[in-house]
């Protein structure tokens, strides 16, 4: 990959939602500590990839997994593999702020807590710590207690990406993470990514091409569930392989 | 006016004619009961329990009924949630779409509209087969038997309704499915629980089918789990059916004092949901 080390390598990936085959043997290595937009139209499997990062895809009843993800060399898929470890691993942004039922601190708190934090003052260094990194610590620490579900939607967002940096995750998983945010609350969350990214491995989900433009290191075109191109930001953007990626990029289609 | 308007007005004025039905009925009840009963409320009333004769309209009060619903109640409510929580959580964070979900479903819902003397009787039956008395012990289990399904499928029909997102949002931190039961399914539907509760110990307290051969009555407070119990319902139940006037009255205050109960109760969990509220995610 040239100056990209892979950190996540997905080989032949298969999932079937029932009959529907929604990904088709997806093979592609994503890079470490850079980030990697998933591009395509929708409905073409962005967002079910991003999950069989983290298994999340396990949560669907009837979705049927095959291949292989490695992480760290370690197939994260195997039914051996701790899945609460694989998604501690993978930390997710989803597409819709989803902040617990509990307050500002608490949601920050509760993956530490679960994964065995206990020392109050350490609890307390860690919230500090992953709110300032998620830029939220300033609008926020004057009202920790606060129920999260009183913070605007962009708030919420930049809580959600404080509570996945809490449990110390190899990676980002962001699902269009800004799609329901306004142009403000966005720019804040893509400025953090770009902060971020020089300690963790973040994968992009987006269908807005100007948004990876600005964000991506490294691109991964989907189109109805297959892998159509791969490659280097600028590469892809400026001089695809494919027809089709360059149809999408030139917005032919969308 | 044109069609659409008429049907817009026909069917407002229907909903509030129903509406009015319903809090007329309501204030009707509570009319009654508290006109009838409050000239007959005193404090020795709420404070004593029967002396001699009280049933023939001499001293005493209903102390010992008063305590024992409470006793009956919050024992029931207890042990019914003890029951509940567990089901609702399987249910919902366990159990998926399978087929012994829905089954369990059906059943607590069967359960639930069986009639309180039933599981009266039930108990009854198994009461003598082990050869037990009438008790409070007995009629704590008669009443988790009949307030169980009511509160089982009121928490489950709340952790229904919680958004699938908050549970991706836990998992996707690492969490074991228990941990989103108890940290994150709980948080969120903790308001829903409170009024789940309550409308299990409304009509655990209200019902005198079912103790009324499981719990025996008595004039004293118990002492134990195995003497004998006095509730509200049945103290209604008894006073109303006298002769002496008098001791028919204490009936209705009886009942005014059962209406109190009850209301404090949702007044006070009206309180304490609005604290928890504040939490959840819309």
């Amino acid at each position: 990959m040239g100056i990209f080390n892979p950190h996540i390598s997905i080989q032949r990936l298969n999932v079937f939602y029932g009959e529907r085959h929604v990904l088709k043997d997806i093979t592609v290595d994503i890079p470490e500590k850079k980030i990697t937009a998933i591009i395509g139209p929708s409905g073409c499997g962005k967002t079910t990839l991003l999950k069989s990062l983290n298994r999340l895809i396990d949560l669907v009843d009837v979705a049927k997994v095959s291949g292989n993800v490695l992480v760290d060399g370690v197939n994260i898929l195997d039914d051996e593999v701790d899945v609460t470890d694989v998604r501690k691993k993978m930390g997710l942004i989803a597409q819709m702020p989803n902040p617990l039922p509990m307050s500002i601190y608490d949601n920050v708190a509760y993956g530490p807590r679960i994964h065995g934090v206990k020392d109050g003052k350490e609890l307390g260094q860690i919230v500090e710590h992953c709110l300032q990194a998620a830029g939220l610590w300033s609008e926020v620490k004057e009202r920790l207690g606060e129920p999260a579900s009183k913070l605007s939607v962009g708030q919420q967002q930049r809580l959600c990406l404080a509570r996945a940096l809490a449990v110390q995750p190899e990676c980002l998983l962001c699902d269009e993470p800004t799609s329901a945010l306004d142009p403000i609350s966005a720019q804040h969350i893509e400025t953090q990514l770009l902060t971020l990214k020089k300690d963790y491995t973040i994968v992009f989900v987006t269908h807005v091409l100007r948004q990876a433009r600005r964000l991506a290191d490294y691109v991964i075109f989907l189109y109805l569930g297959e892998l159509i191109e791969h490659g280097p930001a600028e590469t892809v953007f400026t001089q695809p392989d494919n027809p089709r990626t360059k149809a999408y990029i030139e917005g032919v289609f969308g | 006016m044109n069609k659409r308007k008429l049907e817009e007005a026909f069917f407002k004025a229907l909903m509030l004619l129903s509406t009015s039905i319903v809090l007329g009925s309501l204030s009707a009840v509570f009319a009654v009961v508290i006109l009838k009963g409050a000239p007959a409320l005193s404090l020795s009333m709420l404070t004593q329990t029967p002396k001699g004769g009280y049933y023939l309209g001499k001293e005493g009060g209903i102390l010992n009924a008063i305590i024992g619903s409470l006793y009956l109640a919050i024992g029931a409510t207890a042990l019914a949630f003890l029951l509940s929580l567990p089901i609702a959580l399987y249910l919902n964070e366990y159990a998926g779409k399978s087929r012994f979900a829905s089954l369990t479903r059906l059943s607590l819902d069967v359960l639930w509209g069986i009639p309180s003397i039933v599981y009266g009787a039930f108990a009854f039956i198994i009461m003598l087969y082990v050869g037990a008395r009438a008790s409070l012990l007995w009629g704590i289990i008669t009443v988790t038997l009949f307030v169980f399904p009511i509160m089982t499928r009121a928490i489950d029909e709340v952790m229904k309704m919680s958004p699938f997102k908050l549970r991706e949002a836990s998992y996707a931190l690492g969490s074991t499915r228990l941990e989103t039961a108890l940290k994150v399914l709980t948080r969120q539907t903790l308001p829903g629980m409170l009024t789940a509760i309550l409308l299990a110990f409304g009509r655990g307290i209200g019902d005198a089918a079912s103790v009324l051969l499981t719990a025996g009555y008595t004039d004293s407070i118990p002492r134990s789990l195995f003497d004998p119990v006095a509730t509200l319902p049945l103290a209604v139940f008894f006073q109303l059916g006298t002769p002496i006037p008098e001791v028919q009255q204490r009936a209705y205050a009886s009942g005014v004092v059962l209406l109190a109960l009850v209301l404090l109760l949702s007044i006070a969990s009206r309180i304490s949901t609005r604290k928890f509220m504040k939490y959840v995610i819309k």
